[in-house]
This record gives structure tokens, C-alpha cells and sequence, in this order.
């Protein structure tokens, strides 16, 4: 932000320019925050579907058969452990400690890929015993909604690499900063997505 | 002189976004928290997330039914807590335009949801009952 630091030290004119400047930023998070609510009408649809044909078997497994709640128990912390880690790197980053940051970052991106991790071995399993997304619409609403979470985590763990090589490269610059906030609420978004999950596909389908 | 004095008049968040510039590079409105906020949103987590998996793994209430109420109302306690203490969300960030596109999103939402779930519940109790015979010399 090379501009203004030119324009503090130059005519009275600068509160103009800030002002000018600053606006993108703050549509930055505003933008990507309208992104997460389509985001959020995406999974809102996603559930709707499960709703409808969550129950439907086709003679199939039911979810009594295939869930294992204590994976999804661990699969839960890993993700929620991932939150507050991210949390522990926006407050480094606040206080502009890199190395700190990058720890942090990197906690989050580990805790990510165990989440993910998990829920590929998961999918491998219902597949196994032959409880694939072609066997029943049950099944294919369930694969479409808690797989397209998962994409999303995995797209988060990519993005949040390419942070990390950012701000290994160039430290914590205001755009560097302002990345990592977007990517934040990301990553808090989809763990508010996995609360929905976990309740409404997991729990309520093991109460049935 | 004067023009400063007008100019900071007439932009009252400027000396604010400037600051912010310098300290966080992103918006007024979006705190970074502190470790207070965000250990206690993830204590309340940690609860809100293990009394209900405790409910259900271990059949603490026998009632299938009154256990499900229980297990969505904490599903949406925790939604609340992680939009306050993760997503730091206040009717003054934006401007209040994050609140009222959330706001927005949430009606589409409940539309949505009990939408679907009500129309279809209807046509699958409103459609005749089809035989496993019948089914199968359909078109």
C-alpha cells in the first residue's frame, strides 16, 4: 500500500484518497461474505434433498446399518479443533508474529486433512460393503451432501497451502492479511455447515 | 487548513480506517476476536457438540422423538455461538449488511427446507398406493 503512504505525508488532500482507497477492502469482506451465503443456499438445497429422500432405501442399508458415531464423533473434533486453531492464527496475525501465523496455519491445515482423511476412509468403507452412492437415493443424497462438505474442506486445505506459501514469501501484508481473514470465515462457515451434518444426517439418522 | 478540518467532517470513519489500515489491512467492522472469545466459543462448542452425541450414542432418553427436538435445538444453539465467536458477526460490521444478507439467506433457507420437505411429505401421502406388480408394467 505503497499509495498511501505517499499521500499521509503529502497535501491535506490525502483523507480523500484514503478513503477512496479503503472501500475495496472493505468490499472484500463484504463480497465474500454475500459468496458464503450463496454458498449457504447451496447446502440449504443439499439438505432439502437429503430430507426428501433420506428415506429412501431401495431394500438398501439405512443409516442404522452404516453409521459409526464415534468416527463422526472424532471426525466433529478434528474440524472444531481446526476452528480454534484457525482462531489462534488470526490472533497471531493480528499481532503480526509470522512464524506464529505460519504455525498456527499449519496446526489448522493438519487438523483439515485428518477431518478429510477420515471421511474418505469412511466413504471407502460404505463403497466396500457395497453401500455406494448408486445404491439408493438414500445413499446418492448422502454422498452428494456430506461429499460436497468435504470438497469444500478439501478446497480450503489447497487454499490455505497457498496462503502459507504467501506469507512465507512476502509476510503478513495488508493483502495477505486480508486473504487469510476471507479464508477464516471460510473455514468457520464450513464447520457451521458440519454442525448441520452431523445433526441432521448423522444423529437424527442413527434416532430413526 | 479548513479543508482538513471539512474533510474530516465530512468522513467520520476516516480516522478508524485509517488506523484499521495500518493494524489489521481489512474492514472496521471485522474484529479479529480475542483469545477470550474465541476459547469461550470453544468451550461452548465442545459441550453443545458432546451433550448430543452423548444423547444419542448412549439412549439416554428412550423417546426417539423428544431426543431429535433436543439434538436440533443444540444444533442451533452452536450455529449461534460459532456465528458470535468464530465468524464475529454483529449487526455493526458492513455497516449491518453482513447482518441483513445473513438475514436474507435465512428466510431463502427456511423457504427452502420446510419447503421441500413439506410438499413432498404431502404428495407421497396424497399418491395412490402402487403394488411392486403394478410397478413394474409401468411405461
Amino acid at each position: 500500500m505503497h499509495a498511501t503512504e505517499t499521500m499521509s505525508s503529502a497535501a491535506p488532500a490525502q483523507g480523500f484518497y484514503l478513503a477512496e482507497e479503503h472501500h475495496p477492502e472493505n468490499g472484500t469482506m463484504l463480497g465474500f461474505w454475500i459468496y458464503l451465503m450463496s454458498d449457504c443456499l447451496i447446502f440449504a438445497v443439499l439438505f432439502a434433498m437429503y430430507g426428501v429422500l433420506g428415506r429412501n432405501y431401495a431394500a438398501g442399508p439405512g443409516p442404522k446399518d452404516l453409521f459409526e458415531l464415534p468416527t463422526v464423533a472424532v471426525n466433529t473434533s478434528m474440524l472444531l479443533l481446526s476452528s480454534i486453531t484457525y482462531g489462534f492464527a488470526m490472533l497471531e496475525m493480528a499481532r503480526m508474529r509470522k512464524g506464529a501465523t505460519l504455525l498456527w496455519l499449519a496446526i489448522t491445515g493438519a487438523f483439515g486433512a485428518a477431518f478429510v482423511t477420515l471421511e474418505l476412509v469412511e466413504f471407502a468403507q460404505f463403497i466396500h460393503e457395497g453401500a455406494g452412492p448408486w445404491r439408493s437415493a438414500f445413499l446418492s443424497s448422502f454422498f452428494t451432501l456430506v461429499g460436497t462438505h468435504g470438497l469444500h474442506v478439501s478446497f480450503g486445505i489447497v487454499w490455505l497451502i497457498t496462503l502459507m506459501v504467501q506469507v512465507t514469501r512476502h509476510g503478513l501484508t495488508p493483502t495477505n492479511q486480508r486473504r487469510l481473514s476471507c479464508l477464516s470465515l471460510f473455514w468457520h462457515f464450513l464447520d457451521v455447515v458440519w454442525i448441520g451434518v452431523f445433526t441432521f444426517v448423522y444423529l437424527m439418522g442413527v434416532l430413526r | 487548513m479548513s479543508a482538513a478540518t471539512e474533510q474530516a467532517g465530512d468522513d467520520r470513519l476516516d480516522p478508524r480506517h485509517v488506523h484499521g489500515h495500518d493494524e489489521h489491512g481489512h474492514g472496521s467492522g471485522a474484529a479479529h476476536g480475542s483469545f477470550k472469545g474465541y476459547m469461550t466459543g470453544f468451550l461452548l462448542s465442545v459441550v453443545l457438540t458432546a451433550v448430543p452425541f452423548w444423547l444419542v450414542m448412549g439412549k439416554v432418553i428412550p423417546n426417539a422423538q423428544a431426543t431429535t427436538a433436543i439434538v436440533l435445538a443444540f444444533a442451533v444453539v452452536q450455529i449461534l455461538v460459532h456465528m458470535v465467536y468464530f465468524l464475529h458477526l454483529n449487526t455493526r460490521s458492513e455497516g449491518g449488511w453482513n447482518m441483513l444478507a445473513l438475514i436474507f439467506t435465512m428466510v431463502l433457507v427456511v423457504i427452502t427446507l420446510s419447503g421441500s420437505l413439506w410438499v413432498m411429505y404431502h404428495m407421497d401421502t396424497n399418491m395412490m398406493p402402487v403394488s411392486p406388480g403394478a410397478m413394474r408394467n409401468m411405461p
